[in-house]
């Protein structure tokens, strides 16, 4: 699919949708207590999506087995696990690693977050992890200005998490967003040695990166979807949809 | 939710198996030569494959004829395809 820019009234329909992931994730946050199951996660989640009137993004949304569409409303991936979790019987439990991703339709446009909290008191390695991360998007944002090129922002993402010695996942990258969840250009979180696109106002991107504590390899476990670390570190992933504009970065998922 | 970076898809596998090489070796029996020193192999499971020669069997000059016995690895991703690693005796 080609790359689509979006014109201001569009982009204002899709800061509606971004801010609705916003509040989903918020909502999910204030729930996300010892002994809550995950399923109970995403019902919540789900339900203020439709109550909004508006569709998740990710339910039926088809995978590497086109047999298996994503199940739920949220991914919800612990510890090991760096993104695409199933939601299902599980409980949460104190001192797990847990990353929230939410994306949701609103009158055809799409918005798409994720963060990563910690359950209890975070281990200061733990808790490095999951800044950087968060920091690490926020430096592929900052880089997302008009006249730059979108390896700028891979640069910006991977000189905040290569140098503290994290793994940036390689095989999941950041996308391009709108009247589709995925549209070009991909964005990955490491410099591929090509410039890449240039960046102009009314590209809308979803910057998100996803560090382990080991190795960067990862793996797809049976169930067709969750992506574990190949060597069982803990993972973080941070997800913002941004527009670009003439003056600058915007964050679209936000409240 | 992130999308599948072009070009490099991500493995499969449950973490059991993780230890291990990717590579799955079976036997089987040559059936006929194909052009670009491709063969088809009929494995002992009744499959056939398609398989190219090693480097290492290729610079010793070993030469594969129809109805040899060979080792062939098979790559998890397609197993319609295998690379001949032995000549068995």
């Amino acid at each position: 699919m080609a790359v689509t820019l979006k014109s201001p009234a569009e982009i204002d329909r899709m800061r509606r949708a971004g801010r609705l992931v916003a509040e989903v994730l918020a909502l999910v946050e204030s729930e996300l207590k010892v002994g809550v199951s995950t399923a109970h996660l995403d019902a919540l989640a789900e339900a203020h999506i439709r109550r909004a009137g508006a569709t998740p993004s990710f339910k039926g949304y088809p995978g590497a087995n086109p047999k298996r569409p994503f199940p739920a409303s949220l991914c919800i991936s612990i510890d090991q696990e760096i993104v695409h979790g199933i939601p299902g019987e599980r409980t949460i439990r104190d001192g797990q690693v847990v990353s929230i991703d939410a994306g949701a339709i609103v009158d055809g446009w799409h918005g798409d977050a994720a963060r990563t909290f910690f359950i209890g008191e975070a281990p200061a390695p733990v808790r490095d992890l999951i800044d950087t991360t968060r920091l690490a998007m926020m430096a592929g944002i900052a880089a997302a200005v008009p006249g730059a090129y979108l390896e700028d922002i891979s640069g910006a993402v991977e000189d905040v998490a290569a140098p503290r010695g994290y793994g940036i996942v390689r095989q999941f990258v950041g996308h391009g967003i709108g009247r589709a969840m995925h549209e070009e250009p991909q964005v990955p979180n490491y410099r591929v040695g090509r410039k890449g696109r240039r960046l102009e106002p009314g590209l809308c991107l979803a910057i998100e990166p996803m560090l382990t504590m080991g190795s960067p390899d990862a793996r797809m476990l049976d169930d067709d979807w969750t992506i574990v670390t190949r060597d069982g570190t803990l993972a973080a992933h941070f997800e913002h949809s941004i527009a670009i504009t003439e003056r600058g970065p915007e964050i679209l998922t936000t409240v | 939710m992130p999308t599948q970076w072009a070009g490099t898809p991500c493995a499969k596998g449950n973490l059991d198996a993780l230890a291990k090489k990717d590579a799955i070796e079976v036997e089987g029996t040559v059936i006929e030569p194909l052009p670009n020193t491709m063969f088809a192999v009929e494995l002992e499971n009744g499959h056939r494959v398609l398989a190219h020669i090693s480097g290492k069997l290729r610079m010793n000059f070993i030469r594969i004829l129809p109805g040899d016995r060979v080792r062939v690895e098979l790559s998890p991703y397609d197993l319609t395809r295998g690379r001949i690693t032995y000549r068995l005796k």
